[in-house]
Formats: C-alpha cells, structure tokens, sequence
C-alpha cells in the first residue's frame, strides 16, 4: 500500500474519533450546564468542555470569552478551529477522498453522507436543534465503524484506520479524565458532593459507560472506580489499557502481514506490558494528573514512530 | 437557425428513426412522473456517491454534479459500424503521425503539413525527436469529440489525444441506467460497456516496457483530490485493481520509477498519467511544478517506463494541426478519410483570416491550443463589444484560433422541465491502442446542452450527459 494512502486511512480515523470525541463532551456540557444547583455551574460546564477538548490555547488566542454560544460555536462549527467537530468531519472525509479505491463502497458513502448531512445541517443555534446535531454526529461514528468492521477486508487499509482510530481514542479517553480531575469542580464545591457526583456521572455518561459502570462496580459512582474503568479496566472498550490493546494487536496485524516488526510495535509493547501490573491505588497515590499527562506524552510518541515506520 | 436533426425524430417528416421504436414507444406509455421520479433518484444516488467534478473558480462548490439525463441517446448497429471504421482509421493514423514527426519527419518534408505548425508548436516536444514509446504506441487513449449535423454521418470535432477524459461518466451512466429501466434494457440490445476497464488493462500492460516482466506494475497517476477530474481518476484506479498515485508517491533512482509503499519502495513499469506534460517532470518541463516527479523523464527517455499517453502526443490534437488530418488519414493510410473534419478556416492564412473577420458574428472561433470550451468565442451569441475584442486578438495573433461555422448540432430527447424536449448533443467514443491494434468502446459519452437552444455542451459550462446506447444487429 502506498504509504501516503495509509497516512490517509490513519487520520480518517482519527478525524472521525475526534468528532464523536467533541460531540460527546458538548453533550455532556449541555447536560452539566442544566443543573440548577449553582449559578455559576453552567459557566463551569462550558469552560470544562472546552478544556475536555485540548483547544483551549487556540479558543483563548481568538479573543474569545467562555460562554455556551462561543464553547459551541468554537468546537463544533468555528472555521479557525482547526480540529471543530465541522473541521473534523470535512478532513475525514477529504482523507478517505483522496483513499477512495482503498475503501469499501459502504464506507465511504458513510463518510460522504456524513459531510453532505453536516451541510444539511448548517449551524444549528436553538439548543434542541444542536443536540440534535451531536446526535448526527455520533450516529455518523457509528456508522463510520460500523461499516468499516462489517465491509472492509482485514488487510493493511483496515489496520491503519482502526490504528487511528485507537490511538485518538486512547489521548481522547485521558484529557476527558484530566479535565476532569482538576478543573471541572467550581471552587467552594465539596469534592464528594453532589455537583462532584453529577460530573462524574456525566463523564460516564459521555463516554456511554454509566451502566458499564454499574455492571463492573456494582455501586455508586466513587472517583477511583470511575478512573478504574477508565484507565486499567480491560472490558470496557476506551480505557486507556483497551486502547492499548487494539493498538498492540493492529500493530501485531501489520507486522505479520508484512513480515517485519519495527520500532512502533517494540514502543507499542513496551506500553502495554506496564497496564498487566499497574493498580489504580498506586496511580492514586502518585497523582493521577500526572500519570495521564505521561500517558498522553507516550501516546504522542507512539504515534510519531508509527508515523514514521509506515506512513512517512 | 433551422429546425436541427433529432437523433429520433430525424427531420420529423418521416418515421422515428431505425433503433428508436422501442424507445419512443416507451417514452408515450411512460407515466408522466415517472421519468422525474428516476433523475431524482439518480441525482440522490451520485450526490451520495461523490461522482462529482470540480468546477476551477468557483469557490463556493467546488464539487458539482454533472447533470445526469435519463433519456437515453440511441445509435443503431450501421450507424456505428461506420462510426467505429472511422475512428480506428483516424486513431491509428494519429498514432502514425506522431511516429513520424518525433521520427524521420516524412509527413513534413512531402508537405502534408507545414514543418513550422509542427515544430515551434507548444506541445511539440523536442525531448521526444527520435525516440520511441514502448511498444510504438503514442496515444493509448483519445476521446474524439464528434458531432452530427444531419442523417449523413458524423463530422469529428476534436481529436483528445492528451488525457482525454469522462469515461467514467459512461461507465457510471450505464450503470444508473441498468438500476433505473432494467425493462427498457430488456428490450434493447444494447451492448455493453464495462469492459472498457479491461481493454484499458490490456492495452497499458501490452505496452509496458521491455524488462518489465510478465506482470508489470501499473498506477494512476494524478494531479490530486483538487483537479476537476479527480473522481474518474480514482475510479479508474479502482476499476483496474491498480494504485492511484500522487508524484509525491513516486521518485526515480537509476533511471526507474519507484513507489513509495508501507512495505519499502516499489518499481512501477507503466504509468497511465492524468497530468499533462508540462507537469510531469520540473526537471525537464516547468521548474517549480510540485504534481510531478523529478527525473521522470530521464527515467522515461532510458526506455524504463512507459507514460499513457505518450509525452508529445499533444501536437495532435492541437487544433491548427486538426485542420490537416484529412491530409495525414491520406498520407499515412492511403486511403480516403471515413469520417469527415467540421469545415475549418486556419486563420494562421491570410485569405482564411479575412474570411474570419468578414464574418465573425456567424463563426465559433477557438485558441488553437485551448481545451474545455475556455477562451472561444461564440459569434452569434456574443455582443458587440466582446466581437470586437476578439477581432483584436484575432489580428494580433491570428495564428493562435481556428474558425468554424456555427453547427446546427443534432438534438435528442431529453428531460427538460419536467417534459421531453429536444436539447443539442454530441459525443465523445474512447478509443484504445495498443500494439499493433486500436479498439472502440461500443459507447461513450453523449453530452448534453440542457439550455434550450444551447449549444454548449461543456461539463464546465453547465452541460449534462446522458448514456449512449450502441444498439446490436
């Protein structure tokens, strides 16, 4: 395969787990700015969200100032955001473009229906009409995965866009639990309260994990377990130890398709082994801020030797 | 302008003509939404399906859909059996002739056609004096634009020996068509298209340079997702089973074409290029050209590759040069020319130029080298100030246009409004050499002009298209 398509299947999935990614965080900051129990609570949701996505830096550098309208119109639609749910969709869909003799018919009508209803869509601003428009955006996820695991050969044009996939998700997946960790909380809110319960169920519930959670802990919703289930739990498909597990055995795939392991699958190991034994008391006790800030610092580092060994 | 030919009708004295009654019978019985209710359908269907075309210089949709009509054009088994005669005749003297220019010079040195036409012309190029593509083949692929002005056969209105394209459109066309009328086909017998790709296949393996095995390594080669073109470029990548490649994927080490792959790098024999020779190669042709590959062209003259269509085969269809292809068909195959050239004043002579000028608002007049329906004028519908703008250029540099007389082009039955009406069309059969042997598409692609009255049939200009059925005996 030619190493520019792979590139490209590579960042179509990652375009498009970014999207589902923004799609989901609004939807939580829509429900989190509903709750009534203080005024400033919804200013608080918003300036979360914002921080959720990693774009603060670039929000701040434009002049803006936190609000619903600005958070929303800046993730999901603004033109000088460059990873804006809208960017997202339209680089996705410009990268299968440019692959489409490597997709399947179904994916890229996927993909393609996807951008063509996002235009449909226009700029929602009534607050019904735009959960209405995150939910078109995590159905067009859906559909993007669904097609790609029900009508794509398993070869190398499969891994590379599940490889993508994995990976945003995994970085995804860590600043959604950083945020929350350290910014979400107003000040003068009791850490064990009820906002702090309801953010964390909300964190949950935006990465469609609030049942799992049930399931697994049987209990109330305690921070260490949500950050179990985040991080080391291995049923539960966007932990950061799940992640790392599609990204080892897609990795795994490449390499014995081609009959060569490089310095992406030795790093991408290397990673995983460290999840078989890790404990979250542990991670706890040594600051789980920190413990995902090296994470998102590997991460980035895998993705650089797998852009290197394959996609350069 | 009088009433024009219908491809049906004829001149709508006498019956409908052969190949149409089923068709036409078809037409009177259908329900009345019916026809609407199916160009819906297949405008839904390519919207969805991103078959579209880039529009340059139009900024707010830069992808467009060309215009799809269900009502198909109909050319019966006699019909074409002259048609395809004439155009293997025409192509294999084109071939012909661009051996002989870049070779020992014949056809110029008899006269056939003037030496300086030829060797100051802009897609004259001297880096091929002498040389000689794998297999003798220069034009792998032309695209003859033909239009019909009466009963009596086709005239060619242009020779596209460069990169000839909307094949795919032919190709999709027919296959929408098979989705939305299945009955209609049952009662034709239409032949087939779909092994365009095959016979495409064929002739690009066939003339793939010594040396390269028994299965050389084909690819696409295109200027990118931004060329107007960029759609049939990946289908046909897709449709050969070969990859679709930038010049950023390609590079040349001693002389040979290397791609590069997730696996290493990958010498690649034949390259079906969608990139015109200016772009090609910065080393050789325009210097800060990025679309192109640096020492293609050395790797290329050193017999390592093979470039459909030939570097050069330009020259031939230039449109000064087309004024002269009775004479090369002659030369080349001593025979008479089976299909005939429009009348064409070659205002590079001084007794053409003023007969230009004396009639200027009745002449469609076109730049020799232009392409796609840009930078013509169209006499009769231009106003004052743009005729005399153009005579300007015309005196300026009169051996840069061609003039022709306004065609009274053919017309079919096409969906207009909701209802049938006439519209004026043309078209386009692709042509495929390899070898020592051409072959024809039973086919190609009927373009439309869906403004009444319109004879501007341009993808780029707003026409449409429409599927083109070759009936069998």
């Amino acid at each position: 395969m030619l190493s520019r398509t792979a590139d490209s299947l590579y960042w179509t999935g990652r375009y498009m787990e970014r999207a589902d990614f923004l799609a989901r965080i609004l939807e939580a900051a829509v429900r989190l700015a509903a709750l009534p129990t203080r005024d400033d609570a919804a200013q608080s949701a918003w300036a979360g969200a914002l921080a959720s996505s990693g774009m603060k830096g670039a929000f701040d550098a434009g002049g803006r100032t936190v609000s619903e309208k600005s958070v929303r119109e800046f993730l999901a639609f603004a033109a000088d955001n460059p990873t804006s749910i809208k960017a997202c969709l339209t680089r996705a869909r410009t990268n299968a473009r440019s692959v489409r003799t490597a997709l399947t018919i179904e994916l890229w009508e996927a993909i393609n229906g996807a951008w063509n209803g996002l235009n449909e869509l226009g700029q929602p601003s009534r607050r019904d009409d735009f959960v209405g428009y995150l939910d078109f955006v995590k159905a067009t996820a859906l559909a993007v995965e669904g097609a790609a695991s029900r009508t794509m050969l398993r070869n190398d044009a499969y891994w590379f866009l599940r490889l993508g996939m994995a990976l945003e998700r995994a970085d995804n997946t860590a600043r959604l639990l950083d945020v929350k960790y350290h910014l979400l909380l107003p000040p003068g809110e009791r850490v064990g309260g009820q906002l702090d319960y309801f953010q964390w169920t909300t964190l949950l519930r935006e990465v469609s994990a609030l049942t799992a959670y049930r399931w697994v802990y049987r209990g109330s919703v305690r921070p260490w377990l949500v950050a179990d289930l985040l991080v080391l739990n291995r049923q539960m498909p966007r932990s950061l130890a799940s992640c790392q597990g599609m990204i080892v055995s897609y990795l795994e795939r490449l390499a014995t398709d081609y009959g060569r392991r490089g310095p992406a699958q030795r790093l991408a190991s290397a990673h995983l082994s460290r999840f078989n034994t890790a404990r979250i008391e542990d991670i706890f006790q040594s600051g789980l801020h920190e413990y995902i800030q090296a994470f998102l610092k590997e991460n980035n580092a895998l993705g650089a030797a797998i852009s290197e060994q394959y996609l350069a | 302008m009088t009433q024009a030919f219908d491809e049906m009708a004829g001149d709508g004295s006498g019956p409908v003509r052969e190949g149409y009654h089923a068709l036409s019978e078809w037409l009177r019985q259908a329900p009345p939404d019916l026809l609407q209710a199916r160009s819906r359908q297949a405008e839904l269907f390519f919207r969805r399906m991103g078959v579209t075309f880039a529009v340059y210089g139009d900024a707010d949709s830069n992808e467009r859909l060309i215009p799809f009509d269900v009502v198909p054009r109909i050319i019966n088994a006699t019909e074409w059996a002259r048609l395809e005669a004439g155009l293997k005749q025409r192509v294999g003297a084109l071939n012909a002739f661009l051996q002989d220019i870049y070779g020992p010079q014949e056809c110029l040195r008899a006269g056939v056609v003037p030496a300086e036409l030829i060797l100051t012309n802009p897609q004259y190029r001297p880096e091929m004096q002498g040389r000689r593509p794998p297999g003798g083949v220069w034009c792998h692929v032309a695209g003859v634009d033909l239009v019909r002005t009466g009963e009596d056969g086709f005239q060619v209105l242009e020779d596209n020996a460069r990169t000839p394209s909307g094949v795919s459109y032919m190709l999709e066309n027919r296959e929408m068509m098979m989705r939305l009328f299945p009955d209609l086909f049952a009662d034709h017998r239409v032949r087939p298209v779909d092994d365009y790709t095959d016979s495409l296949l064929g002739a690009l393996q066939a003339s793939a340079p010594p040396g390269s095995g028994d299965d050389p390594t084909l690819v696409v080669l295109t200027p990118g997702p931004f060329n107007s073109a960029y759609y049939e470029h990946s289908f046909l990548a897709d449709k050969l089973g070969v990859e679709l490649v930038e010049g950023r994927d390609l590079f040349v080490r001693d002389d040979t074409v290397f791609m590069r792959t997730t696996e290493g790098f990958r010498r690649v024999d034949v390259i079906y290029r969608r990139i015109d020779d200016d772009y090609l190669d910065p080393l050789t042709f325009r210097p800060h050209s990025t679309v192109g590959v640096p020492g293609l062209m050395a790797a290329y003259q050193a017999g390592r590759v093979t470039l459909a269509n030939a570097v050069g085969t330009g020259v031939a269809d230039d449109k000064a040069v087309y004024t002269y292809m009775p004479e090369v068909i002659r030369f080349f195959t001593g025979e008479e020319p089976l299909l005939s050239n429009v009348p064409t004043w070659r205002c590079r002579e001084p007794d053409h130029l003023k007969a230009v000028l004396d009639r200027l608002d009745q002449l469609v007049v076109k730049e020799v080298g232009g392409s796609g329906g840009y930078g013509m004028l169209v006499g009769p519908a231009a106003t004052r100030a743009e005729l005399e703008a153009f005579r300007a250029r015309l005196i300026a540099d009169p051996g840069a246009f061609i003039a022709q007389p306004t065609l009274n082009l053919s017309t079919a039955p096409t969906l207009a409004g909701g209802a049938l009406a006439a519209r004026h069309i043309d078209l386009r059969p692709f042509v495929l050499s390899r070898p020592g042997a051409v072959e024809v598409i039973p086919g190609g692609l009927t373009r439309v002009a869906l403004t009444a009255g319109s004879l501007v049939v341009n993808s780029s200009q707003g026409g449409g298209t429409k599927d083109t059925w070759v009936l069998d005996d």
